[in-house]
């Protein structure tokens, strides 16, 4: 067995796994019953479903002996963009009060999303 | 064809499939809704599956230049969301 072939089985086992997450992702955007909910489910579509379409990639083009490893440039833009976006859509489902009270936070502290800007 | 060859065209039909699901059924959430964060929720993620559209037909084909269009494809993803979410939260994208 060459090193390509088992570039080649990898490639399709990460193609699968990633196909597997992509799928679970976007069954929970459309089954889940809360809007907060909602938003946990699709951030796994973003950082493993495509992380491991990306490394199925690399692998693919390792197996044909032309390495590449352009596709950890996407990896590392996905991963760090996920999180940004997935705050501001909490933002948006807070304060457009489609979800319930938030919990007080310990002592004096407050939300920092719903403090009010001080007058000066 | 060998056996590898086969099973990673069987995998690459497997993904391609998933994520053409994956695009109809975030499209029903899109237009079901009900609350706004959940649209551009929606939106996001069909953005995130044409990124893996193009992903895998550029394994299918075995060309390089698809790797540019991934790119852009997620910068400009990224940039209209919080633009969209900004402009639901302040009515406004730049203060």
């Amino acid at each position: 067995m060459t090193i390509e072939t088992i570039a080649t089985y990898a490639a399709a086992a990460s193609l699968l796994i990633g196909a597997f997450f992509i799928i679970v992702g976007v069954i929970g955007l459309l089954k889940f019953n809360e809007p907060m909910t909602r938003l946990h489910a699709p951030t796994k579509v973003g950082t493993i479903g495509i992380g491991m379409l990306l490394i199925a990639s690399m692998l693919v083009s390792f197996g044909q002996g032309e390495g590449s490893v352009h596709e950890l440039l996407i990896v590392a833009f996905l991963f760090t963009t996920a999180p940004v976006s997935a705050n501001f859509f909490a933002k948006v489902i807070i304060h457009r009060g489609n979800c319930g009270p938030l919990p007080t936070p310990p002592g004096d502290q407050a939300w920092s999303t719903l403090a009010k800007p001080k007058k000066d | 064809m060998t056996h590898a060859a086969g099973l990673l065209d069987i995998a690459l039909s497997i993904a391609l499939v998933t994520l053409a699901l994956g695009q109809i059924m975030s499209m029903v959430r899109l237009m079901i809704g009900p609350t706004t964060g959940d649209r551009i929720l929606a939106l996001d993620t069909m953005v995130i599956n044409a990124l893996g559209l193009v992903v895998v037909l550029g394994i299918q084909q075995g060309v390089k230049v698809y790797f540019e269009v991934t790119l852009l494809i997620a910068m400009l993803g990224f940039v209209s969301t919080v633009a969209l979410a900004r402009f639901i939260l302040r009515g406004d994208i730049i203060e």
